[in-house]
């Protein structure tokens, strides 16, 4: 492994957390000015021109709180919690592919920085460890509605990903492979998976909106029955870590979903773009639309938050167990039965 | 048993049919829904920048009259602190004295003139009482401020800049 392999990943790398972080950042104020908007206000203005600095406002109020710790807690697990849930929201960017390879001062650079053949699994793995984030600082607080909240997301995540496994499975069976990179790759131009896969697409969707615990499937968080829900006890940048991994796997999530179902980079018309453009800024301009469809997820994310009232409880488990499940498993029949008689004739 | 006033309703609770029960028509309709709403416009006014327009006969702070030619058309009769149901408004009168002519309109006058602005209900009475045209409410709202004490506005914030100075 030669030196400059590592300092082309190590920089992707340090880009590509920037990036999402940064993304993560504007999310929030981008929620308040979408909420905004869709209820006829302005949305925060004052800091800034048109508002532009109140993430940097509100990290910084966050930060200048005041730290309590509660004397029952479990002081290790209290602080491994949000750090826990940070963290799995921020590995699940490394597998995904953010663009062709381009051509940098005569190197070809790969823009995604581990194309390992069980993309799919890996972002499966880490989306299920970012309940143990949750989970581990409601259990830690010692107190009973973060607990209580705690086991509804555990619950919550664990029913709506055997749905989610199971959708994606009926996608697998069309792209022959687990590797992300292969899967956009397959999706050249307009063969768009969500044109081949729509309900598969749907459950996905619904699946993923479950996982971030994002309305209306934000049981977890609840002012009026828990009191706030499983950081009730955090307070200061731990309270906005907790809030900051929301708005991370926002992110990763609709990066997965346009990389699965949306063609990732690819776009109607870049076999013509690519020879125009040359080999350095097509790639480039393909990650340009990859992350406006990304944009795209994440508005549709909000407008779906500020329309939609939340699921009770039992609604939310009849329709992850009674509706997306069996809807799931009759997709992954269909599609099995469509390509055995394709393969077939 | 029988509704005296007939305007009991007995409401029905169907079971939901299968569209309902997909939910997303329902999720669908309710999306254009608040999408129309991205584009109506907002009804929020950005205060300190922009101030929302009061209608004609809006009552605001009080401002103490000058006559045409500058001098304080105030006699300190005290029918405005008489008329006030409040009890927000004191003064001490004075005699004037011949150099002052051009300061005040009539013999006497206000030496002092205070409006406690967090007793004022702004009601406008003092307006009506006035027999000389000397008050009338037709300032921008009252400031916020910090200490009690500073909201008893005198003659310095109540009465009207001099004539040469509005020019």
């Amino acid at each position: 492994m030669d030196s400059a392999f590592v300092i082309e990943k190590f920089i992707l790398v340090a880009v590509i957390f920037g990036i999402s972080l940064v993304i993560a950042m504007y999310s929030t104020y981008a929620e308040r000015k979408v909420a905004a908007y869709l209820q006829d206000r302005l949305g925060p203005d004052r800091a800034g021109p048109f508002g532009i600095l109140q993430p940097l406002a509100d990290g910084l109020k966050m930060f200048m709180k005041e730290e309590i710790i509660p004397t029952s807690s479990n002081r290790f697990l209290f602080i491994a919690g949000p750090g826990l849930a940070l963290l799995c929201a921020c590995i699940g960017t490394a597998v995904i592919p953010w663009g062709s390879p381009v051509l940098i001062a005569g190197k070809t650079v790969s823009l995604q920085v581990a194309d390992i053949n069980v993309g799919v699994l890996y972002i499966f793995g880490v989306v299920s460890l970012g309940v143990y984030g949750v989970m581990i600082g409601g259990w830690a607080s010692n107190n009973k509605y973060s607990l209580l909240s705690a086991i509804r997301a555990a619950s919550q995540n664990i029913s709506y990903e055997i749905a989610m496994g199971l959708s994606i499975i009926a996608l697998l069976l069309m792209t022959n492979t687990l590797s992300l990179k292969e899967i956009v790759d397959q999706q050249h131009g307009w063969r768009w998976n969500v044109l081949y896969q729509p309900l598969g697409f749907l459950i996905f969707m619904v699946c993923s909106f479950a996982e971030t615990n994002r309305a209306p499937f934000d049981l977890p968080e609840c002012e009026t029955e828990l009191i706030g829900g499983y950081h009730t006890e955090y307070s200061s940048m731990k309270l906005g870590f907790y809030l900051f991994a929301e708005y991370i796997n926002m992110f990763v999530s609709s990066a997965v979903m346009a990389a699965l179902y949306w063609g990732g980079y690819n776009y109607p018309g870049m076999d013509s773009m690519a020879v125009w453009l040359g080999p350095t800024w097509a790639p480039l301009f393909g990650t340009a639309v990859f992350f406006g469809k990304i944009c795209a997820f994440i508005f549709f994310f909000m407008w779906v938050r500020w329309t939609i009232p939340r699921f009770r409880y039992d609604q939310l488990m009849n329709l992850g167990w009674k509706g997306l499940i069996p809807l799931a498993i009759a997709n992954i029949i269909i599609t099995g039965v469509v390509i055995a008689i394709i393969e077939k004739f | 048993m029988e509704s005296l006033s007939n305007k009991k309703k007995v409401l029905e609770q169907k079971p939901l049919s299968f569209m309902e029960r997909m939910y997303l028509p329902a999720i669908a309709k309710g999306m254009g829904i608040t999408i129309s709403h991205l584009f109506k416009k907002e009804a929020t006014i950005r205060y300190p920048e922009v101030e929302r327009e009061f209608s004609t006969n809006f009552r605001g702070m009080h401002s103490l009259k000058r006559d045409e030619n500058g001098k304080e058309r105030c006699t300190a009769c005290g029918l405005c602190a008489l008329s006030c149901p409040a009890e927000a408004i004191t003064m001490i009168a004075a005699e004037r004295k011949p150099e002052e002519k051009d300061l005040y309109r009539e013999e006497k006058y206000a030496a002092t003139y205070e409006i406690n602005m967090l007793r004022c209900i702004f009601c406008g009475l003092c307006e009506e009482a006035c027999p000389k045209e000397a008050i009338y409410l037709d300032g921008p709202i009252v400031p916020a401020d910090y200490l009690r004490k500073d909201f008893i506005y005198g003659k310095d914030k109540l009465v009207e800049a001099p004539l040469e100075m509005k020019k």
